[in-house]
C-alpha cells in the first residue's frame, strides 16, 4: 500500500479471527522423541519470551479473538513462570490447555498451576508400555513418571487428555493405549499417526508403518470409538501418505490458527519456517492483530486465490483447502503445488512408492537433540 | 447444534449414554466453559481440543445447567420463558444434552 493514498481496489478483505493459538514456550524438553513437531534447528533459552512479553501476547491473541492457548513447548514446565503465564491467560479470558511430556511436574507444582485456573492437561504418551515408551522418549523410568503424572492429574480434578503419536514401533499398541487411557481415567485419547516435517522427516526411513498395518490401525480406532463413546473421547490423526485426499492441514493457512515460537516469530502452522522466502514477523516488533492481518507471509497461502486451477476448480477446495504447504514444499520442492498426497496429484504415486519404500527400511532413531555448540 | 433428530424419538441409548431422566441433573464439568465470543458475535461452549458455536436455543438451554436444577425443572423454566410447549422443549433439550453427553463434555450429576 503506498503510504497517503486510499486503500487500493485489490486489498483483500481482512481475514476471520483466529480460534485457537500454539504458545511455544521454549524448546527445552527432557525427552527426545524422534518425530518432535519443533524444527531441527531448535531456539536456546536465553531467546526465550520474557514472561511480561507472553502476557501481553496473551491479552493481544484474546483481543484477537482467540479462545484457546495451548501452552506447549518442547517442555512448557521447564519454564519457571508457568504459574504466571496460566495467570495472563486467565486474565485474558482464554481457555488455557497444558501440552505436556509429565515427567517433571510434581504433585504441588501440578497443584499450583490448577490454582492459577489451568483448564485442560494433554499428556504425551509414546508407548503403553515402558519399554517401548522410554525407547521412543529416549528417557528411562520416564513412562512410570507419567503414569504417576497421569493420575495427579484426574486427582487434583483436572480433565485429562492422553496424546499418542502413531508410528511403525508403537501401532500395535492401538488396543493397550485405549486401555490406559481409559485405566488413567482420561476423558480423550488422541491418536496421532506421525507427521512428516522436522525431526520426524529426517526420521522417516525409522518411522514409516507399512500401508496394512496402518489400515488395520484405523479400524481397531474407529471400532475403539464407537464402542466407548460417551465414556472416552477418540480422536484421529490420520497418516496422510497413504492417504487419496490430503488433510485439511491447520483447516487453511492463517485461518483459524496461529504459532507463536519461543522466540516470538508468529507461524501459520509449526513447520511454515522451512518454506523459503517467507518472513515470519515478531511480536518484539508487531502486535499479534498487526501480523494475523498484514504479514505477508500469512496472506502468502490464505484462502483460495493463490490455488494451482486444479484445485481451484475442485469442489473441496474449501473442505481441504489445497492440503499442506509444508508437505507440498518437502515432497515436490514447490510450497505453491497441490498437496502431493492428493490423487489428482502429479506426485501421487510417488508419494505412496516412497511411504511402501521407507516401511521396509530399518533405520536408528536420530534423536531430537540441540545441536552442539562452541561458545 | 441444532441438529436433525429434534423431531422424532431419540434413543437415550445411542452411543452408549445411560437413557435421561427428567429427575437427572446434567452439569457443564471443570475442563468445559461456557462464555462470549465477542470477536465472532454469540456464545460458544470451551471443552478440550474443541469450540462449540451455540446457536441461542443451545446458549438458554447450556446456561441453566447450574448442577443443581434437575431437566425437569430446566423445562419447565424454559417453557414458561419462552411459551412453548414443554413436550417439545423437552424433546429438544434431551436430544441436545444426549449429543453433548455423548461428546464427552458435559456430565450428569
Amino acid at each position: 500500500m503506498t503510504p497517503g493514498t486510499n486503500a487500493p481496489v485489490s486489498q483483500p478483505p481482512a481475514p476471520q479471527p483466529p480460534i485457537g493459538m500454539l504458545a511455544e514456550l521454549t524448546h527445552r524438553c527432557p525427552l527426545q522423541c524422534p518425530y518432535c513437531s519443533n524444527p531441527v534447528e531448535l531456539t536456546r533459552k536465553r531467546d526465550e519470551l520474557d514472561t511480561e512479553t507472553w502476557q501481553r501476547v496473551f491479552a493481544e491473541a484474546a483481543e484477537l479473538g482467540v479462545l484457546q492457548v495451548h501452552l506447549s513447548g518442547g517442555e512448557p514446565a521447564a519454564r519457571p513462570d508457568l504459574e504466571a503465564l496460566i495467570a495472563g491467560c486467565v486474565d485474558s479470558g482464554l481457555y488455557s490447555n497444558l501440552i505436556t511430556a509429565g515427567v517433571n511436574i510434581s504433585r504441588t507444582r501440578l497443584e499450583a498451576l490448577a490454582d492459577a485456573g489451568l483448564d485442560h492437561v494433554q499428556l504425551s504418551i509414546q508407548g503403553a508400555t515402558a519399554e517401548v515408551n522410554d525407547r521412543i522418549a529416549n528417557l528411562p523410568g520416564a513412562f512410570d513418571k507419567k503414569r504417576a503424572f497421569a493420575r495427579d492429574v484426574t486427582d487434583v480434578g483436572l480433565p485429562l487428555t492422553l496424546n499418542s503419536v502413531i508410528h511403525r514401533h508403537n501401532l500395535h499398541q492401538i488396543p493397550d493405549l485405549v486401555e490406559l487411557a481409559l485405566e488413567l481415567g482420561a476423558r480423550r485419547l488422541e491418536i496421532a499417526h506421525a507427521q512428516y516435517y522436522g525431526w520426524a522427516l529426517a526420521n522417516r526411513g525409522a518411522l514409516m508403518p507399512p500401508r496394512e498395518q496402518v489400515m488395520e490401525a484405523l479400524a481397531l480406532v474407529e471400532a475403539a470409538r464407537e464402542r466407548l463413546k460417551g465414556k472416552l473421547v477418540i480422536d484421529a490423526v490420520v497418516p496422510d501418505y497413504y492417504a487419496r485426499l490430503p488433510k485439511p492441514c491447520m483447516n487453511g493457512w492463517g485461518r483459524q490458527s496461529l504459532n507463536v515460537t519461543p522466540n516470538g516469530r508468529v507461524l501459520p502452522c509449526h513447520a511454515a519456517e522451512t518454506i523459503p522466502g517467507l518472513e515470519f514477523w515478531n511480536v518484539r516488533e508487531h502486535a499479534l492483530g498487526e501480523i494475523w492481518r498484514d504479514n505477508p507471509a500469512f496472506n502468502a497461502y490464505r484462502g483460495t486465490d493463490w490455488m494451482p486451477d486444479a484445485c481451484q476448480s475442485c469442489d473441496r477446495r474449501e473442505i481441504d483447502w489445497g492440503g499442506c504447504r509444508c508437505q507440498a514444499l518437502a515432497l515436490t520442492g514447490d510450497a505453491a503445488q497441490m498437496d502431493p498426497v492428493c490423487e489428482f496429484s502429479p506426485y501421487h504415486e510417488e508419494v505412496q512408492t516412497l511411504a511402501i519404500r521407507d516401511a521396509r527400511k530399518d533405520d536408528d532413531f536420530a534423536y531430537r537433540r540441540f545441536a552442539r555448540q562452541n561458545a | 447444534m441444532t441438529d436433525a433428530q429434534t423431531d422424532g424419538y431419540v434413543d437415550p441409548e445411542v452411543g452408549g449414554v445411560p437413557p435421561l431422566a427428567e429427575t437427572d441433573v446434567v452439569k457443564i464439568p471443570r475442563g468445559v466453559r461456557l462464555r462470549e465470543d465477542k470477536a465472532r458475535g454469540g456464545w460458544v461452549l470451551l471443552a478440550p481440543e474443541r469450540v462449540f458455536q451455540l446457536d441461542p436455543v443451545a446458549r438458554e438451554v447450556l446456561s441453566r445447567l447450574d448442577g443443581e436444577r434437575d431437566i425437569s425443572a430446566i423445562v419447565d423454566d424454559l417453557a414458561a420463558t419462552f411459551a412453548a410447549p414443554r413436550e417439545r422443549i423437552l424433546v429438544d433439550v434431551r436430544a441436545m444434552l444426549v449429543d453433548l453427553l455423548t461428546k464427552n463434555v458435559l456430565e450428569v450429576v
